[in-house]
C-alpha cells in the first residue's frame, strides 16, 4: 500500500512538474506593433476556420485582452463551411472562406459589409494582394485577405532526376504509385484543365469532361487522394510527385531539402483565404475587433510563423525579414503570381464541375 | 402486463433516432430545393456508377466476412475448449481493443503501416492493407457469437458421437459445425453489415483509393449539399438501408432454418 502511495505521489508531482513548464510556454510575451488597445466586449465569438490555420496563443492572447470567450471551430472543405453558414441555426460570427465562395456568399448576399473604421490594420495588408481580391470582392468590401497561396507540384529531387516544368510529369507512368493528387474538386480539375490548355473557371462541358478523362486515366498511378496527409506523406520521402498547397510545401521542404517546388509554366491557381462575417453574427463587434487584432504586424508576423502559409500583411512580411520574403515558395514573384488565376463561383454551372468528380471517384475501383 | 412499461423508453428511443431520421432520409430524397420531385431520385438509381459502387463494398465486405470467418472459427473454437477462466481472460483480451474508438484504431494501423518499413515507402492505399484493416476491425464481432455459441454446446452429444464411433474430424462436421450454424450467421450479419457500409477504413487506410459506398454517400453530401441539393446523398442511402435490411433478412432467414432443424435432432 505504502509503494502504490509513493509511486502515486510521484506521479502527481511529474504531472505537476509538466503542468509548470506547460503554463510557463503559455505565458507569451507580445507587444501590438501599434501600441493598440482592445476594450473589453465580453460574450462569446463563435469562429469557424480551417485546422490549424490560427497560432492558438493569439486566441488566449485575445480572450485576455477584450474578454471575449472564443469558440474556435474546425472546418476541412469549403463546401462543408458553406453548408454550415446556411444552416438555419448557424452560430459563426466570421469565418475564413476562400475566393471562389466568398464570391458566392456576396452573391446570396450571406455577408456583412466589414466596417473598415472599425479595422485600422487593414493598412497592413499589401496593395498588391488587395488588387488581386479585388478580382472577386470588388473594393474589398465584404473580406479581407488573411493567408494566400498557389498551387503547384512539390517534388522530390531523389526520386526525380528531371526539370519539373510541366503539369503533365504528373501522368508520366514513370512515376506510378508516387504521385498524390489533391482530394477537392476544383483543385484536382483545375490541374487537368490546365494541363489541357484551358481555363480553370471554364464554362465549357466538353473542356470539364476531358479534364475529367485525363484524371480517370490518372487513377493507376496514384499514390492516393489527399489533403493534408500529403505534407506528412512528402516529408517522409514516401513519394515522388504532388500536387500541393504552397503552404504545405513551403513547411514540408523546410524539413525535407531534398523537396522542391514549383508552379507549372501552364500556370495555375492563386488563392486566398480572406475573413469575412455572416450576416447571421451575433458578436460582430467581437468579429471586428479580432480582424483587426489578426491583422496586427506583429501578431500577424507570429501566426505566419505558425502557419507557414504567405501572409498578405506587409507590416508582417517587413518583421519575418528576408528568409520568408526571398522564399519563392513563400512569396512568389510577380511573373509567377501572372501565370495565375483566382477560382470563381461557377453558379449554376458548378454541377457539371460536380457530376464530373463524382464519375472520377465512382471509376476508383476498376 | 406491468413489465411493458419498461419497453416505452426503447420504443421512444427508436422513434426519435431510427424512425424520424429514416423519413428524414425519405423526405430529402424526393425533395430538391424545397419542391417535391422524383427526378433526381431516378436519376441516381438510374446511375450505373453508383451500383458499380455499390458492388465493389459488397465483394469488399464478402472478402472481409469470409477472412473473418476463416480466422474467427478456429480462434472461437480452441477458446471454448479451453478451461473456462483461462477462456475468459483471452476473449478479454481480444475484446479490450474495441474499448477504444474505431477511429482511433484505425489512425494507429495508418501510423503502422506508414512508418512500418523506414525508407521503402508505405502500405497505405493498397486494398490488402484496406481489407486487413477491415478484418481487424470486425474480427471480435466474428469470435464474440462463435464463442458464445461453441462453449454452450452440449459435451455430452460430442461424447455421444465418439461412442457411436465417429472420429474427431466427423464429430466436428457432422455435430460441431452444424450445431454452431446460429453463430455463424449472427457472426456473418454482424460483420457483413457494417463493412459494407465502411467508410473510415478505406477513407484513411486506402488513401481515398478505395471509393466504397460509405464513401460514395459522403461525396455526395460533401460536394451537391452546398448546392442545395441533398436527394442524391439520401437516395443511395435509401439503396444502402434496403440492401442492409436485405442481407438481414436472408440471414435470419438461414438462422431460423438451423434452428427449427437442430430442435427436431
Amino acid at each position: 500500500m505504502k509503494k502504490i502511495f509513493a509511486f502515486a505521489t510521484a506521479l502527481l508531482m511529474l504531472a505537476s512538474l509538466a503542468a509548470c513548464t506547460a503554463g510557463g510556454s503559455e505565458d507569451a510575451d507580445y507587444s501590438f506593433a501599434d501600441g493598440d488597445q482592445y476594450d473589453q466586449i465580453g460574450g462569446v465569438l463563435n469562429i469557424l476556420n480551417w485546422g490549424e490555420y490560427i497560432d492558438p496563443e493569439l486566441i488566449t492572447i485575445f480572450e485576455e485582452e477584450t474578454g471575449v470567450k472564443v469558440n474556435y471551430v474546425e472546418m476541412t472543405s469549403n463546401e462543408e463551411m458553406l453548408i454550415k453558414l446556411r444552416a438555419s441555426d448557424c452560430v459563426y460570427d466570421m469565418c475564413f472562406p476562400s475566393d471562389y465562395i466568398i464570391e458566392q456568399l456576396i452573391a446570396d448576399d450571406m455577408l456583412l459589409p466589414l466596417d473598415y473604421d472599425k479595422i485600422p490594420n487593414a493598412k497592413n495588408i499589401s496593395q498588391r494582394m488587395l488588387d488581386v481580391t479585388n478580382g472577386f470582392d470588388p473594393g474589398n468590401k465584404y473580406s479581407l485577405p488573411y493567408m494566400w497561396g498557389t498551387v503547384g507540384i512539390l517534388y522530390n529531387t531523389k526520386m526525380v532526376d528531371e526539370e519539373v516544368t510541366s503539369w503533365d510529369i504528373l501522368w508520366n507512368e514513370k512515376y506510378a504509385g508516387q504521385i498524390w493528387q489533391y482530394d477537392s474538386v476544383r483543385d484536382a480539375i483545375a490541374v487537368s484543365l490546365l494541363r489541357l490548355g484551358y481555363d480553370i473557371n471554364t464554362r465549357n462541358e466538353d473542356e470539364v469532361n476531358q479534364a475529367k478523362d485525363e484524371l480517370i486515366k490518372q487513377i493507376p498511378l496514384l499514390k492516393g487522394l489527399g489533403t493534408d496527409d500529403i505534407r506528412t506523406s512528402m516529408k517522409n520521402n514516401k513519394a515522388a510527385l504532388a500536387v500541393i498547397y504552397s503552404g504545405d510545401a513551403f513547411d514540408a521542404a523546410s524539413e525535407n531539402e531534398d523537396l522542391a517546388y514549383v508552379v507549372p509554366q501552364e500556370g495555375s491557381n492563386v488563392w486566398f483565404d480572406n475573413v469575412v462575417i455572416p450576416k447571421t453574427a451575433k458578436n460582430v463587434e467581437a468579429a471586428l475587433a479580432f480582424i483587426n487584432f489578426i491583422n496586427d504586424a506583429n501578431l500577424a508576423a507570429r501566426n505566419t510563423e505558425y502557419i507557414y502559409y504567405s501572409t498578405p500583411n506587409q507590416g508582417a512580411l517587413d518583421i519575418l525579414g528576408e528568409d520568408f520574403t526571398d522564399n519563392e515558395i513563400f512569396n512568389p514573384s510577380d511573373e509567377v503570381l501572372a501565370r495565375c488565376n483566382v477560382f470563381h463561383d461557377l453558379g449554376e454551372f458548378v454541377s457539371v464541375f460536380n457530376n464530373a468528380w463524382s464519375e472520377f471517384h465512382s471509376a476508383m475501383g476498376n | 402486463m406491468k413489465r411493458k412499461v419498461f419497453a416505452y423508453p426503447y420504443i421512444v428511443w427508436m422513434i426519435l433516432f431510427i424512425v424520424i431520421p429514416m423519413f428524414f432520409i425519405i423526405y430529402y430524397a424526393v425533395n430538391v430545393g424545397g419542391e417535391f420531385t422524383l427526378a433526381k431520385f431516378w436519376e441516381t438509381l438510374k446511375d450505373g456508377a453508383k451500383w458499380h459502387v455499390l458492388w465493389l463494398s459488397v465483394v469488399m465486405a464478402f472478402k472481409t466476412t469470409v477472412i473473418c470467418l476463416l480466422l474467427g472459427y478456429p480462434i472461437a473454437y480452441i477458446l471454448s475448449n479451453m478451461k473456462k477462466s483461462v477462456a475468459g481472460f483471452i476473449s478479454v483480451l481480444f475484446f479490450v481493443p474495441m474499448w477504444m474508438n474505431f477511429v482511433l484504431r484505425t489512425y494507429a494501423w495508418h501510423a503502422i503501416l506508414e512508418y512500418l518499413l523506414p525508407g521503402v515507402g508505405d502500405f497505405l492505399g493498397l486494398e490488402g492493407s484496406v481489407l486487413m484493416v477491415l478484418v481487424y476491425d470486425f474480427l471480435p464481432f466474428m469470435i464474440m457469437p462463435l464463442y458464445n455459441t461453441l462453449s454452450k454446446l452440449d459435451k455430452s452429444l460430442l461424447e455421444a458421437s465418439r461412442d457411436l464411433g465417429a472420429n474427431s474430424f466427423t464429430t466436428f462436421t457432422r455435430v460441431v459445425l452444424p450445431l454452431s450454424v446460429p453463430g455463424i450467421v449472427s457472426g456473418i450479419t454482424m460483420v457483413f453489415i457494417p463493412a459494407i457500409t465502411a467508410f473510415t477504413v478505406p477513407a484513411l487506410i486506402g488513401n481515398g483509393k478505395y471509393h466504397l459506398y460509405g464513401n460514395e454517400i459522403e461525396l455526395a453530401f460533401k460536394t451537391l449539399s452546398s448546392q442545395g441539393d441533398y436527394a442524391v446523398g439520401s437516395t443511395l442511402s435509401i439503396i444502402l438501408l434496403i440492401s442492409v435490411l436485405v442481407s438481414t433478412l436472408i440471414m435470419n432467414h438461414f438462422d431460423k432454418d438451423q434452428q427449427t432443424g437442430g430442435q427436431m435432432w
